[in-house]
């Protein structure tokens, strides 16, 4: 995968962490999965389609969700406010990679981004060669956060297409 | 939260009365308490384009802070089709997406700001003074993409 394409979106999950925790982050692991994602703790999931296209899978430990949510909402929320808290790591999703489609496209990227919708099954499919799935996990102060990135990028496939026709 | 001096409708000295569109239950919570901090009013909430309009034609409201990514209708399109029929339509784009090729057609479109996510309290203040007190500018606006 295109490191160009993941920059982005490690940068802008930086950035909206740190202001929505009001704390430092770190990168705690990258890796490639090969495996099918499974979920560990709350998930929201973005589609992107266009000449990016593919998914983003946002997967926050109830602690960090938790601590987010009551961050955002101005109030404590606490494990029973399960509505709240989803919605919480959706918001999240929606604004980590909405800023980084944002750096893309002022960069000649052109693609649409499908509303967060939260993953709820325990595993996802598992990716595949031209897809394969970048896993970047953020260490906070009350749990981890982790991005799982697969991502295809299909203006060489129009310009593969365009030599074979040519 | 931080405190704001309150914005007033300039007509009457009442507290602006908004409409907050955004699909997340959580972003128009935490829109809906940032814009009572500067003493405005929330008279509505939609979670989706269409509800926007009907919202609109129902409450009227000064000012709409609107979501762009959404189910059924997108923020875009609901606020060109608010403004066709309301040319004095004070509508903010509220939202993530904020490259250059959105924010434009958002602005040919009808809307009269834009502000990126997550939202600064500070930020979203100076725009709804600026719309507040924009009405002239905001009506040649609107009457030249009329």
């Amino acid at each position: 995968m295109r490191m160009d394409l993941i920059q982005p979106f490690i940068n802008s999950a930086d950035a909206v962490l740190a202001q929505g925790l009001a704390s430092s982050i770190a990168i705690e692991n990258l890796s490639m999965e090969e495996e099918a994602y499974r979920r560990k703790g709350i998930a929201a999931e973005v589609c992107l389609t266009g000449e990016i296209e593919g998914r983003i899978i946002f997967d926050v430990d109830l602690g960090a969700a938790l601590q987010l949510a009551s961050r955002l909402a101005g109030v404590e929320v606490s494990e029973t406010d399960e509505e709240l808290v989803r919605e919480a790591v959706c918001e999240l999703a929606n604004q980590i990679i909405g800023n980084a489609v944002t750096t893309l496209n002022d960069q000649g990227f052109h693609f649409h981004v499908r509303p967060p919708v939260l993953h709820t099954s325990d595993q996802g499919s598992k990716s595949s060669e031209d897809t394969e799935a970048l896993v970047l996990c953020f260490n906070t102060s009350s749990g981890n956060i982790c991005m799982n990135v697969a991502l295809r990028y299909r203006r060489q496939d129009t310009a593969e297409r365009a030599a074979i026709a040519g | 939260m931080e405190k704001f001096t309150p914005v007033k409708r300039s007509e009457d000295g009442q507290p602006v009365r908004y409409l907050i569109v955004d699909d997340s239950v959580f972003a128009r919570k935490n829109l809906a308490r940032m814009v009572e901090t500067f003493g405005g009013q929330v008279i509505g909430e939609a979670g989706d384009g269409v509800t926007a309009i009907s919202e609109y034609e129902r409450l009227t409201p000064d000012i709409v802070l609107m979501d762009i990514t959404m189910p059924q209708m997108e923020g875009i399109e609901a606020a060109e089709k608010i403004v066709r029929d309301h040319p004095g339509a004070r509508i903010v784009m509220v939202s993530s997406v904020g490259y250059q090729e959105n924010i434009v057609a958002a602005l040919q479109r009808g809307a009269r700001h834009f502000v990126q996510k997550p939202v600064k309290p500070e930020v979203l203040y100076e725009v709804i003074k600026y719309v507040m007190r924009d009405d002239t500018a905001g009506a040649q606006s609107a009457g030249a993409g009329a």
